[in-house]
C-alpha cells in the first residue's frame, strides 16, 4: 500500500509531502529529489526503486507527484491513483501548478486525508467529494444537520456517487468518444504496429435515479442479435461491428449484468465522468498515410521529402496537423518549402515542425527541405528517428458506433424521448510514426 | 590568469550560461542547448570567416556545453586556429578546449603538436607556459613523443624565465610518468641536478619534484644530488622565517620544499662524505629542536607545517637507521604526540614508532612508551588509531614484556572491532609462540585466545599448538589437563573442541590418573560435543576415539558401541563413514600390540618456521609478503598432496608396514608418514594430513573429498602413464597462454579411461568425467579452488582449432564466475562428433587470483575412440571382415617396445577401456587380442578392426588397425600406440 505521497516543484523542494506508514523515513523524501529530480542521466522510468524503496512518480507540467512505498504494490493501481489525484486537484483548483498548489495546500491535505486512508485509496468521486469537501468554510454552516446526515447516508451507501433528489429542467445528456490512435509505420508503408486507446466520456445532467443502457457495435453483442436476427440484418452489421480486446468501466456500471449479457446498464454519476476505457487493434482506419523520402546527397547535404494523405471521407476535416521532422544533430542549416500550412526548422528540438491547420479527407500535401550538415569527425552514423505526427479527426479511428443510449426512470414522469442526447467523436494522434 | 576586461567579456557566453542556469528543468536545458548547438554549428559552417573574438566565445560556450556532459563532435578545428592567435585570451581558450577535449589519437594532433611547437620557440614566457600546460595535461605519447627532447632544453636553458622552468619541470615530470622511455634524461642530468642551486624557490620547488621521481629510477645518476639538497636545506632550516619572504607559509620556511628535500634524502643512503653527513644530523637536530620550540602561531597551519618537516625529518632518521641519538631523540618526540589532542597526530606518531621499534638503537626508547600505547589501545575512539596502537605493541614486544602486552591484546580483544580481530589473534599467537619461556603460559595463552576469539582463529593456529606441545614432553601433562579443563565449559569453540580432541587422544593417559578424568570421563566429555561440529572435527574425534582404545583398552567397548552406531557406519558422509568402519574393524581385527603399533604416539615434528608467521604477512596485504615464501608454501602443499594420493591406493595394508617403517624422507614427508599411520586414512587427503600443511593448501584435503566418488576411486586404479598428481605445475604466463607442453600426454592418458583428474598446479585442479554415447558425448568438469582466496572472473572458453571445427561440435555450458576459496564448480560440455578427427579440442581458463590474470589452455580429452561402439563377432564374421579391409590405405601397423609391464588383465582393461569390444577365441594365438568396434559419427559409421599380438620375449608389440577409413586407422593406432 502507498506509504507516502510527496509533490515537488521543478527544482524538487518539497510543496506537499503526506506520510500515511511509519516505514517511511523523512530522507525518502530527498532520496527521490537526488536520484530522479536531479539525476545526472534523465530518469524514464516511472518507478524507481531506491534502497528497497519504490517511488512511483507521474508529472504534471513542472510539478512532479511522487508516491512512495516499501512494500510491493500493484504499480497500476497506485498510478491509477496518482491520475485520478490529479484529476480531483483539476476538479477543485484547475491547472496543476506550483501557484495552485501553494494557494491551496490545505484544501489538498483535506482530500489527501479523505481519499487515501493508511495508503488504502478510497472514495476519489469529484462529484461525491464536492459534497463534504467544500473551497467555502462557510458554507457548512449553512448544512442543516439532515443535509449532513443525507451527505453521509450517500457517500457510505450502496450508490456512493450519485445522491437524491436531482431535479433538472432539461434533462441532457453528453457523450463523447475520445480515441487516440498509435502507429508504427515502416518506410515502405507496412504497419509494424497500431492501436487505439479509447474512453467514453459522459456529462449527465439528468432528474432522479435514472436506469441507463448504453449500447455500441461491440462485435460480440452484434453478432449475438445476428444469430437470432436474419441472415441478412447480421451480414450488414458484421460489417461495422469493432473487436474490443479489453476494456475497464466506472464503478457506477454493473460487472454482473456485463458479464452475463454483456451489456452495459448503470445509475450514472451527476456531471462528468469517464464511463468506459477500451482498446482495439483490428481494422482500425489510419487517418493520415506519411511517405518520407530521404537522400543523403554527399556529406553535408541531405534532403528529405515528406509526403501525408488524409485516408477518410472528403465531407471530414482534419484539425490541429503538426508533423515533426527529425533533423541529424550536425545540422547547419535548413529551408524548407511547403505548399501547405507552416513549417519551421526547430533548432532546440532538432527538428522540422511543419504544422497545417485544417485538412479535408483524400487530400495529399507535400513538404520538402533540403538540410546542410556540418561534417564531425565522429563516425557515428544518425540514427533516423521516426517521423511522427499530431492530428484531430472528427470521427472514431477504432470504428466505434454509439447505437443507442437509454434512460429510464420510472419514478419521475420522463421518458427516454424527453431526455436530450448528444454525441461527438474525437480522434487523436497518440504516437503517430513513420520510420524514415 | 589576468582579470578577463570588460570589453572582452564574452557577453554571448554569459547570456547563454545564465539562460542555462534559469532552466526550469532538464528538457528545458537540453532544448536550450540544442538549440545553441545548432546556432554554433551554423556560424562555424565557413560561409564567412570569423574573426577570433567569436571564434573564442562559440568554443567557451562548447566546452561549457561540454562540462555539463553533453557530446561535442565538432569545433575542435576552430579551437586549434585559437591556438595560432596573438592574443592571451584567445589562446588560452583555445589550449583549454584542446587539453579537456582532444582525445590523444585524433587526426588533429598533428596541428596541435604545430602549434605546440610554435609557441615552444617563442620568447614569450606566458605562451610557452601555456604550451607547456597543455602538453602536461594532455600528456599523452604523441605528446612525448614530439617534445620529449625539446623541454629538458627549455629547463635548463640559462636564458628561460624562471616562471617556465617551474612549468618546464612538472610538464617533463608527468611525460616522464607516462612514458619513461621516451624521455632520455642523459645529457641533462648534471644540469637537472645543479637547479635545486637555483636563485627560485619555486624553480627549486618544481624540479626536486622532478629529480625525486627520476632518481628513485636510476639513483646513480643522481647520486650529486644529495650534498645539494643537504646543503639546500640546511640553508633553508638555518634561515630565520623573514628571511624566504614569499616562501615562508604561517612562520615556517619553504615548508613543502624541506618536506620535498627530506623525501629525496630518503632515497639514498646516508651520505658518505663526513661534512655533508655533519650538516645533516645538524639540520635535523635543527628540525627537531625547532619541533620543540613554542608555537610562533596559534593557528593549525603552523603546527601542521612544522609537524609535516618533524615526520619528514623522523622518517629520514628511520630510513638511515645510524644515529642512535638523533633516533631516541625522534622517538621521544613522537613519544610527545601519543597524547596529543589531534588523533591524526597521535595515528602518525603511533605509525612512526612502529619503524622505531624496529631500530636497534630506539628499540628500548620506545618501549617506554607502552603505558601509554596501552592506554591508546583500550580507550582511543577511532579504530584505525587502535590498530596501529596494536601494531606497535606487537613491534615493542620482547622477551620482558611480553607477557604483560599478550595480556593486554588479549583483554583487548574481547572488545576488539571485529574488522582487526583476526589480525590481532594472529599476533597474539605469534607473540605467545616466539616469547614463550613457559610452555604452560603459552597453552594457556592459546586456549584463551580460542576460548575468546574462536571464530578468528584460523586453523594454523591451532595446528600450531598442536606441534609444540607434541614436540616438548615437559608441557604435554599439563597440556592434556588444561584441555580438559576447557572442554567442561558447556559451550566450547570448535576450535577448542580439534586441540582438545587430538590433545587428549595424544597424551590423555597423562591424566587418566585422577578420577576425575578418568579415560570414560574423558571420552564422554570429548562425545559430548561430537554432535555439534562440522564434518572436518568430527572425523578428528573419530581419530581421537581409536587412539582411546589404544591408550585405554578399559573403554573399548564403549567405544566400539558407538562406531558401530548407525550415525557413524551409515553416516551419509563418505569420510565420516570409512573412517568409523575402518577403526571398527581395526579395533576389532587387530591385537593389541598391533594397535599399540599402528596408534602409536606421534613422532615429534622437525622445528622450522612457524606457519602463523606466513599467514600474517599474508594478512597484511599480497605485497608485504614476498613471492618466494608463497610460492614455496604452496609448492609443499602440492606436494604433500601428491603423496597422499599415492598412497592412497593401498592403504589398510601398507599403513601397518609404514608404521613399523617411519618413512625416512625429509621435512613434510616424514610429518606425513605420522597421522598416515594412526589415522589409517581412506583413499585421497586425509583430513589429518591437513593439520600439518602449510598456510593455503589446508583446504586442499576437503577439496578433494568434494569430488564425485567415481573419481576418487578412478584415482585409486590409476595407473596409466604419469599419475594425475605428479603433473608438474605449469607456468602461468600473462598473456597468450598455448596448450601446456605436457598436454598430449594428458590426451594420452585420457585415451582408455573416462574420468580423472585432468589437470592440478598449485592453484586449480580440473577434474573430468565424461560419458559417451554414439556420436554423442557429455563430459563433466569440476574445476577445484585449491588455495582459500577466491577466484574472480572465472571464465573458460572452449575451441575447435582449424579443421578440428567441422569435425566435431562441442558446446560448453557457462560456468559461474567465481569460485570461493575451496569450492568446485561443476561444467558440463556436450559433445557431437560429426566426423572422423584427429586433434583435440581447447579448453582454455581464464581468472584472476589475488588480482593476477590467469591464463591457461589445455587439450580436452576428446580423442576419436571416445565414438566407439563394441562390436561383437565371431572368429569367422572377423577373418571375412579383416579381408574385406585389406586395401593398403585401410590398414595401419605399427610395432613398438612395451613402456609397461606386459600384464594381460591390464591389456585387457585397457583395450575396453579403449571402447571396442574384446573378442575372445577369435585368434587362433591366446597371446593375441582382437578387437572390433564401429565409431559413430553423424556422418558416418566407420567399422574398425584391430590386433595387438605382444611378443613377452622382446617386449614388443605389434599393432594392427584396420578400418573402413584411412585417417581413422591411422588416428588409432598413434593413439593405442602410447598406451603400452
Amino acid at each position: 500500500m502507498i506509504g507516502g505521497l510527496f509533490i515537488y516543484n521543478h527544482k524538487g523542494e518539497v510543496l506537499i509531502s503526506r506520510v500515511y506508514r511509519d516505514d517511511i523515513g523523512r530522507n525518502a523524501v530527498d532520496a527521490f529529489r537526488v536520484n530522479v529530480i536531479h539525476a545526472r542521466q534523465q530518469v524514464r522510468s516511472p518507478v524507481t526503486n531506491i534502497a528497497r524503496t519504490s517511488f512511483f512518480h507521474v508529472k504534471r507540467s513542472n510539478i512532479w507527484l511522487a508516491a512512495v512505498t516499501k512494500q510491493n504494490v500493484n504499480a497500476a493501481m497506485v498510478f491509477e491513483f496518482l491520475y485520478k489525484m490529479c484529476d480531483v486537484m483539476t476538479a477543485y483548483f484547475g491547472k496543476i501548478s506550483e501557484e495552485n498548489i501553494k494557494n491551496n495546500f490545505v484544501l489538498i491535505y483535506e482530500l489527501l486525508d479523505e481519499i487515501l486512508d493508511f495508503g488504502y485509496p478510497q472514495n476519489s468521486e469529484t462529484g461525491a467529494l464536492k459534497t463534504f469537501i467544500t473551497q467555502q468554510g462557510i458554507k457548512g454552516q449553512h448544512q442543516t444537520k439532515e443535509e449532513q446526515s443525507q451527505i453521509t447516508s450517500q457517500v457510505t451507501g450502496q450508490i456512493g456517487w450519485r445522491r437524491e433528489g436531482i431535479k433538472y429542467r432539461r434533462n441532457e445528456l453528453f457523450l463523447d468518444v475520445l480515441e487516440s490512435v498509435n502507429l508504427l509505420m515502416s518506410p515502405q508503408g507496412q504497419v509494424l504496429s497500431a492501436h487505439v486507446s479509447g474512453r467514453v466520456v459522459m456529462k449527465s445532467y439528468l432528474s432522479g435515479m435514472p436506469e441507463c443502457k448504453f449500447g455500441m457495435n461491440d462485435k460480440i453483442v452484434i453478432d449475438k442479435q445476428g444469430k437470432g436476427g436474419t441472415t441478412d440484418d447480421a451480414g450488414k452489421s458484421g460489417k461495422q461491428s469493432i473487436a474490443i480486446d479489453d476494456c475497464t468501466f466506472h464503478q457506477c456500471v454493473r460487472l454482473s449484468k456485463f458479464d452475463s449479457e454483456r451489456s452495459i446498464s448503470f445509475i450514472p454519476p451527476d456531471g462528468e465522468y469517464e464511463l468506459m476505457r477500451y482498446r482495439t487493434t483490428k481494422d482500425i482506419i489510419l487517418p493520415f498515410r506519411v511517405i518520407p523520402l530521404v537522400r543523403e546527397v554527399g556529406r553535408t547535404k541531405l534532403e528529405v521529402k515528406v509526403v501525408i494523405k488524409s485516408n477518410f471521407k472528403p465531407s471530414l476535416l482534419a484539425q490541429k496537423i503538426e508533423v515533426r521532422i527529425p533533423t541529424p544533430l550536425n545540422t547547419s542549416g535548413v529551408q524548407v518549402i511547403c505548399m501547405k500550412g507552416k513549417a519551421k526548422y526547430k533548432a532546440s528540438e532538432n527538428a522540422i515542425v511543419w504544422k497545417i491547420k485544417r485538412m479535408a479527407g483524400m487530400k495529399e500535401s507535400q513538404i520538402s527541405a533540403e538540410i546542410e550538415l556540418l561534417p564531425t569527425n565522429d563516425k557515428k552514423k544518425w540514427a533516423r528517428p521516426p517521423i511522427s505526427m499530431n492530428f484531430e479527426v472528427p470521427f472514431a479511428p477504432s470504428g466505434l458506433k454509439v447505437r443507442y443510449l437509454k434512460v429510464f426512470e420510472s419514478k419521475l414522469n420522463y421518458s427516454d424521448h424527453d431526455v436530450i442526447k448528444w454525441v461527438r467523436y474525437i480522434g487523436r494522434s497518440g504516437i503517430y510514426e513513420t520510420r524514415c | 590568469m589576468p582579470a578577463v576586461s570588460k570589453g572582452d567579456g564574452m557577453r554571448g557566453l554569459a547570456v547563454f550560461i545564465s539562460d542555462i542556469r534559469n532552466c526550469k528543468s532538464k528538457e528545458a536545458e537540453i532544448k536550450r542547448i540544442n538549440k545553441e548547438l545548432a546556432n554554433i554549428r551554423s556560424k562555424f559552417k565557413g560561409d564567412k570567416a570569423l574573426d577570433g573574438y567569436s571564434k573564442k566565445k562559440y568554443v567557451c560556450k562548447l566546452l561549457f556545453i561540454f562540462l555539463l556532459g553533453h557530446d561535442i563532435d565538432f569545433g575542435h578545428m576552430e579551437a586549434v586556429n585559437l591556438l595560432s592567435s596573438n592574443k592571451y585570451t584567445e589562446k588560452q581558450i583555445g589550449y583549454l578546449f584542446i587539453s579537456v577535449l582532444v582525445n590523444s589519437n585524433s587526426e588533429l594532433i598533428r596541428l596541435i603538436n604545430n602549434a605546440i611547437k610554435n609557441d615552444l620557440s617563442s620568447r614569450n614566457p606566458t605562451f610557452m607556459c601555456l604550451a607547456l600546460h597543455c602538453i602536461a595535461n594532455v600528456g599523452s605519447r604523441e605528446m612525448a613523443e614530439a617534445f620529449a627532447g625539446e623541454i629538458p632544453r627549455i629547463l635548463v636553458a640559462g636564458d628561460t624565465m624562471d616562471s617556465v622552468k617551474q612549468s618546464a619541470a612538472l610538464c617533463l615530470l608527468r611525460l616522464y610518468k607516462t612514458s619513461p622511455d621516451l624521455v632520455l634524461m642523459g645529457e641533462w642530468t648534471s644540469r637537472v641536478v645543479h637547479l635545486l642551486n637555483d636563485q627560485h624557490m619555486g624553480v627549486v620547488t618544481a624540479a626536486i619534484s622532478l629529480i625525486t621521481c627520476l632518481s628513485q629510477k636510476n639513483p646513480d645518476e643522481f647520486k650529486t644530488c644529495v650534498s645539494l639538497a643537504v646543503s639546500r636545506l640546511s640553508r633553508i632550516v638555518s634561515s630565520a622565517s623573514t628571511d624566504l619572504q614569499d616562501y615562508t607559509y604561517y612562520f615556517v620556511p619553504a615548508p613543502w620544499l624541506s618536506c620535498k628535500l627530506l623525501r629525496l634524502l630518503q632515497c639514498y643512503p646516508p651520505p658518505e662524505d663526513g661534512a655533508v653527513k655533519g650538516r645533516l644530523v645538524e639540520c635535523l637536530e635543527t628540525i627537531l629542536n625547532k619541533a620543540q620550540e613554542p608555537p610562533k602561531s596559534k593557528k593549525v597551519q603552523h603546527s601542521n607545517a612544522k609537524n609535516a618537516i618533524l615526520f619528514e625529518a623522523i622518517s629520514l632518521i628511520i630510513h638511515y637507521d645510524s644515529e642512535p641519538n638523533l633516533l631516541v631523540r625522534a622517538c621521544n618526540q613522537l613519544g610527545q604526540f601519543l597524547q596529543h589532542r589531534e588523533t591524526n597526530l597521535r595515528y602518525l606518531a603511533l605509525e612512526s614508532m612502529c619503524t622505531l621499534a624496529s631500530s636497534e638503537f630506539s628499540h628500548e626508547a620506545v618501549k617506554t612508551h607502552i603505558e601509554t600505547v596501552i592506554n591508546a589501545l583500550k580507550t582511543e575512539r577511532d579504530v584505525s588509531v587502535r590498530q596501529r596502537a596494536a601494531d606497535l605493541l606487537y613491534a615493542m614486544c620482547d622477551r620482558s614484556n611480553a607477557k604483560q602486552i599478550v595480556a593486554e591484546m588479549l583483554s583487548y580483544l574481547e572488545t576488539a572491532d571485529y574488522s582487526i580481530r583476526e589480525e590481532m589473534v594472529l599476533k597474539v599467537a605469534i607473540l605467545a609462540e616466539k616469547y614463550a619461556v613457559d610452555y604452560s603460559w603459552y597453552v594457556d595463552t592459546i586456549l584463551n585466545l580460542i576460548r575468546i576469539a574462536g571464530d578468528y582463529v584460523s586453523e594454523e593456529v591451532w595446528y600450531r599448538v598442536i606441534q609444540i606441545v607434541i614436540n616438548r614432553d615437559d608441557v604435554q601433562g599439563y597440556a592434556a589437563k588444561t584441555v580438559f579443563e576447557a572442554l567442561q565449559a558447556p559451550a566450547c569453540h570448535e576450535n577448542m573442541v580439534k586441540v582438545g580432541g587430538y590433545i587428549l587422544g595424544e597424551f590423555g593417559n597423562l591424566i587418566a590418573g585422577d578420577p576425575r578424568s578418568s579415560p570414560l570421563v574423558q571420552f564422554n566429555l570429548l562425545h559430548s560435543k561430537f554432535h555439534l561440529c562440522s564434518v572436518p572435527t568430527r572425523a578428528l574425534l573419530l581419530s581421537a576415539y581409536i587412539k582411546f582404545i589404544n591408550l585405554f583398552p578399559e573403554t573399548k567397548s564403549t567405544i566400539q558401541e558407538v562406531l558401530r552406531s548407525d550415525s557413524q557406519i551409515r553416516n551419509s558422509d563418505v569420510e565420516l563413514q570409512q573412517r568409523a568402519v575402518e577403526y571398527l574393524k581395526l579395533s576389532s581385527i587387530a591385537s593389541t600390540d598391533v594397535l599399540a603399533t599402528v596408534l602409536e604416539e606421534m613422532p615429534p615434528f622437525p622445528e622450522r618456521e612457524s606457519s602463523i608467521l606466513a599467514k600474517l604477512k599474508k594478512k597484511k596485504g599480497p605485497g608485504a609478503v614476498s613471492v618466494n615464501e608463497l610460492e614455496e608454501g604452496k609448492r609443499e602443499g602440492g606436494e604433500l598432496n601428491g603423496g597422499g594420493g599415492e598412497r592412497g591406493g593401498d592403504n589398510s595394508t601398507i599403513a601397518a608396514s609404514n608404521a613399523s617403517t617411519p618413512s625416512p624422507s625429509a621435512d613434510l614427508l616424514g610429518l606425513r608418514t605420522g597421522p598416515q599411520v594412526s589415522a589409517a586414512p581412506p583413499s585421497a587427503g586425509s583430513l589429518l594430513v591437513d593439520v600439518f600443511s602449510e598456510a593455503g593448501v589446508n583446504d586442499d584435503g576437503f577439496l578433494r573429498d568434494l569430488e564425485p566418488p567415481t573419481e576418487s576411486s578412478d584415482s585409486l586404479l590409476a595407473e596409466g602413464p604419469g599419475d594425475s598428481d605428479s603433473a608438474p605445475p605449469s607456468a602461468v604466463s600473462e598473456d597468450a597462454a598455448p596448450p601446456l607442453p605436457e598436454s598430449n600426454e594428458l590426451l594420452n592418458k585420457f585415451v582408455c579411461k573416462n574420468n580423472g583428474v585432468l589437470f592440478e598446479n598449485q592453484l586449480l585442479q580440473i577434474g573430468i568425467k565424461s560419458e559417451y554415447r554414439q556420436n554423442l558425448g557429455r563430459m563433466y568438469l569440476f574445476y577445484g579452488n585449491k588455495t582459500s582466496v577466491q577466484f574472480v572472473t572465472f571464465t573458460t572458453t572452449v575451441s575447435c582449432p582449424g579443421e578440428l571445427h567441422p569435425q566435431l561440435n562441442v558446446q560448453a555450458k557457462p560456468v559461474e564466475p567465481l569460485i570461493e576459496g575451496g569450492a568446485q564448480v561443476q561444467q558440463v560440455i556436450n559433445i557431437e562428433c560429426l566426423g572422423d578427427f584427429c586433434e583435440a579440442p581447447l579448453l582454455n581458463i581464464k581468472f584472476r587470483y589475488g588480482g593476477a590474470l590467469q591464463n591457461l589452455s589445455l587439450k580436452l580429452p576428446v580423442t576419436i575412440n571416445k565414438f566407439f561402439q563394441p562390436t561383437e563377432m565371431a572368429s569367422h564374421d572377423f577373418f571375412q571382415r579383416w579381408k574385406q579391409l585389406s586395401q593398403p590405405q585401410q590398414e595401419a601397423q605399427k610395432i613398438f617396445k612395451a613402456s609397461h609391464a606386459m600384464d594381460t588383465e591390464v591389456i585387457k582393461a585397457k583395450l575396453l577401456g579403449l571402447g571396442m569390444a574384446l573378442l575372445e577365441n577369435v585368434d587362433p594365438n591366446p597371446e593375441n587380442f582382437v578387437c572390433a568396434g564401429v565409431i559413430q559419427t553423424k556422418a558416418q559409421q566407420v567399422g574398425s578392426l584391430l590386433r595387438l599380438e605382444p611378443n613377452a620375449q622382446a617386449q614388443m608389440y605389434r599393432l594392427t588397425l584396420r578400418s573402413s577409413k584411412d585417417t581413422v586407422s591411422k588416428r588409432l593406432c598413434e593413439l593405442l600406440a602410447e598406451q603400452f
